[in-house]
């Protein structure tokens, strides 16, 4: 296993039920690189995100970020290391409503079981261009903000892995552009590796490399 | 800090909720804080009033009440009884402390009580100025008397008749503060003490004007006897000889005098009367046995010397009440002869005290004493501690059922934090699954809703204890201002540490359910469906 993979799955299968919602046979991904993961609704795209999150356990097959086997973590260990290593965007964003979009930011830190880098939340606050509502909470803040505060939280304890779940689904086609834009540069600058799950074929050809899922039948 | 400031932060996202939640923890919290604060003084301060006596002689009544107006100062007592009833008890074997005691008269409200020193040693009392009484009108004060009524050695003043501030005042003859104790924190503090001897002269002296006094409150308040009262009243006013009248007289005496006794302890419950009956039910305290031997003596009278109780009528309207009583109750002694001599009355004989606190020598004496006191049919004996216990058993009846009533307020408090947080829990789903997804565990999650439910808990029972002091501390002052007991708020007791620890149970279990589902919130489905 090359040290340079963030990321690398082989013959990972999940089930619910008697229906197979996930088989994937070889996925890898290494620093620094950005891979989009294109299928239709339903298709098991962000089951797989989850997995790869270790929210959920596969029925088979191995998961290994870092060259740590999740399978292998304790619940509240597996809950540690994704603080840690792990970055996520989400198409609803879930900011604390009663924190400012500094204390939001700050509080990845403080869960990845960092010291607080007042400097390291200024530089991402002022990358992203939200430098000025650094104390306004969450329901003060347009769509375009709050995504954007909701990629700061995921890169500022400067994790390994991205997980990115249909970031730009619900935005008009300039904001998605923006978006997907942003969270690549933010991430190749923070030296994060980037896995972006959608069914937005806007997202055809925006980052390093692509994976097609096809619903199970 | 990070679950603390984090849980903080959103209790502040609605605040009313909030707000509600911690004032009713508060509510719930300072009604208990004051019952228990409460309860603890009342039973340290009945304790600490009756430390070392073992046993109360006094008048036939409630043993309640004679405990309560011996020891406690708190209520009026039964009724006088006779000083040489109570020597044989005093000169037991079995007693090692008796210290007679003499009520009637107050001071600004606060009771004068004609006794010996051994009382003030019974209270662990100490001179702090001046010294104990020597002779008789010398009086001693407790150390709250002499700051509320602002007296200091030297200083003069007049006791009134009754046991509350307001009675006739004995003017002509004045106390003199001869002594004043340090606090003691039990009853002295809010004492005049002064010899057995003031007590008596006082009343001797003032005898004439009160007998008069207390046949017109007779006139005004017997109306269905009123007019037999009236013709005895008229005798005494002008001195008919009459036959017929003194036969009167002594009709009334025997016909009346048990619904007057009865009219009488219905005044002596009411003490702010007008000064008349006022005045005529503090002569009751001390003369209900007079009054009995005073019919005794006429039924004596009636049966072989006719001729004597006429003579003894007539002297009567010109002697006053009290050598009245006198000579009545040695005419039944002595069968109704030697007049004259009974005139001069001694007190061995015919003076009477409130009651008697005993001290025992041997524990044993609690098993026979009280039963061969009561025995006698003439004394009462009450035991401090079982009428106390008595009462508190009465009274913690309705400390429970306040009690009963704080504690549901505790649990509406405990409803609604868990209402408010498990509500919540629906809307918090998605922030609840993206902290996990930040590296929080599934225990943080718990103790994160847990410290939510814990700081409206904390705030309530915090602001409730406070509250609770504070009205302590105001139910004191009033307490005080009404000559009553000492109460504070300014103290700590050992079970509000055990109340707060309590509460803060509560608020866990309050909390523990909607904990529990943030615990096992499942996260990529929470994720799924939002």
């Amino acid at each position: 296993m090359s040290e340079e993979l963030v990321l690398n799955v082989s013959d990972l299968k999940f089930t619910y039920g008697d229906k197979q919602i996930v088989d994937i046979s070889e996925f890898a991904l290494k620093s620094g690189q950005s891979m989009a993961v294109i299928g239709p609704s339903g298709c098991g795209k962000t089951t797989f995100l989850h997995l790869l999150a270790g929210l959920l356990s596969p029925g088979a097959g191995t998961i290994q970020i870092l060259g740590q086997e999740l399978s292998q973590l304790s619940l509240s260990a597996l809950d540690r290391f994704r603080g840690q290593n792990m970055g996520m965007v989400f198409q609803r964003l879930f900011l604390m409503p009663a924190l400012t979009v500094r204390q939001n930011i700050e509080l990845a830190q403080k869960m990845a079981r960092v010291d607080v880098d007042v400097q390291a939340v200024d530089r991402l606050l002022t990358e992203l261009g939200i430098q000025d509502l650094s104390d306004r909470k969450p329901k003060m803040l347009s769509q375009g903000q709050a995504q954007r505060v909701a990629i700061a939280r995921a890169l500022v304890h400067r994790p390994a892995l991205v997980l990115a779940d249909e970031p730009t689904s619900a935005l008009d086609n300039d904001r998605a552009e923006d978006a997907l834009s942003l969270l690549k540069h933010s991430a190749e600058t923070a030296g994060a590796s980037l896995v972006v799950v959608t069914h937005d074929e806007r997202v055809r050809g925006k980052l390093d490399s692509e994976f097609e899922m096809e619903a199970i039948v | 800090m990070t679950w603390l400031r984090l849980a903080l932060a959103n209790l502040t996202l609605s605040p009313l909720t909030t707000l509600v939640n911690v004032l009713l923890m508060a509510l719930g919290t300072a009604s208990i804080v004051l019952l228990l604060l409460a309860s603890t003084q009342l039973r340290e301060t009945m304790s600490r009033d009756a430390k070392g006596i073992d046993l109360v002689l006094g008048a036939q009544g409630s043993p309640v009440q004679l405990i309560l107006s011996a020891v406690y100062h708190a209520d009026i007592p039964p009724g006088n009884i006779p000083l040489s009833e109570t020597e044989q008890w005093a000169e037991d074997p079995r007693i090692g402390l008796a210290v007679p005691m003499s009520l009637g008269d107050s001071y600004l409200g606060f009771r004068i009580v004609g006794t010996t020193h051994d009382y003030v040693d019974l209270y662990g009392g100490e001179v702090i100025a001046g010294q104990l009484w020597g002779e008789s009108m010398q009086a001693v004060v407790g150390a709250n008397v002499a700051q509320a009524a602002n007296l200091s050695l030297g200083s003069t003043f007049a006791g009134a008749h009754g046991l509350v501030d307001g009675g006739h005042e004995h003017d002509d003859q004045t106390y003199r503060v001869v002594g004043i104790l340090e606090p003691t924190g039990n009853v002295l503090d809010r004492l005049v003490l002064t010899s057995l001897e003031s007590v008596w002269e006082l009343h001797d002296e003032s005898g004439h004007d009160h007998a008069h006094e207390d046949d017109h409150a007779h006139e005004d308040e017997h109306d269905d006897h009123a007019h037999e009262e009236d013709e005895h009243g008229h005798e005494d006013e002008h001195e008919s000889h009459a036959h017929e009248e003194d036969e009167h007289a002594h009709e009334d005496e025997h016909e009346g005098h048990a619904h007057e006794e009865d009219e009488h302890a219905h005044e002596d419950e009411h003490e702010d009367h007008a000064h008349e009956a006022d005045e005529h039910a503090q002569e009751d305290e001390h003369e209900d046995h007079a009054h009995e031997a005073d019919e005794h003596a006429h039924e004596d009278e009636h049966e072989g010397h006719p001729h004597e109780a006429d003579e003894h009528a007539h002297e009567d309207e010109h002697d006053d009440h009290a050598d009245e009583e006198g000579e009545h109750a040695h005419e039944g002694e002595h069968d109704g002869h030697a007049h004259e001599e009974e005139d001069h009355g001694t007190h061995d004989a015919n003076t009477e005290i409130t009651a008697m606190l005993l001290s025992y020598n041997t524990p044993l004496a609690a098993m026979t004493l009280p039963r061969e006191v009561n025995a006698g049919g003439v004394l009462q004996a009450a035991a401090p501690a079982m009428e106390i216990s008595r009462l508190l058993q009465l009274v913690g009846v309705g400390i429970s059922a306040l009690g009963a009533f704080a504690w549901v307020l505790v649990a509406t408090a405990a409803l609604s934090i868990f209402a408010a947080l498990y509500g919540s829990l629906r809307s918090r789903r998605g922030e609840l699954a993206m902290l996990r997804c930040l590296g929080a565990t599934r225990a943080e999650l718990l103790t994160y809703l847990i410290v939510e439910g814990l700081l409206m808990t904390f705030a309530g029972v915090i602001l409730g204890v406070l509250v609770g002091h504070l009205a302590m501390e105001l139910l004191g002052i009033w307490v005080a201002d009404t000559r009553g007991m000492t109460l504070t708020g300014l103290i700590w007791i050992a079970d509000e540490f055990l109340l707060v620890a309590g509460l803060f149970l509560v608020g866990v279990l309050s909390a523990i359910v909607p904990a529990i589902q943030a615990y096992n919130t499942d996260v990529a489905t929470t994720l799924l469906e939002a």
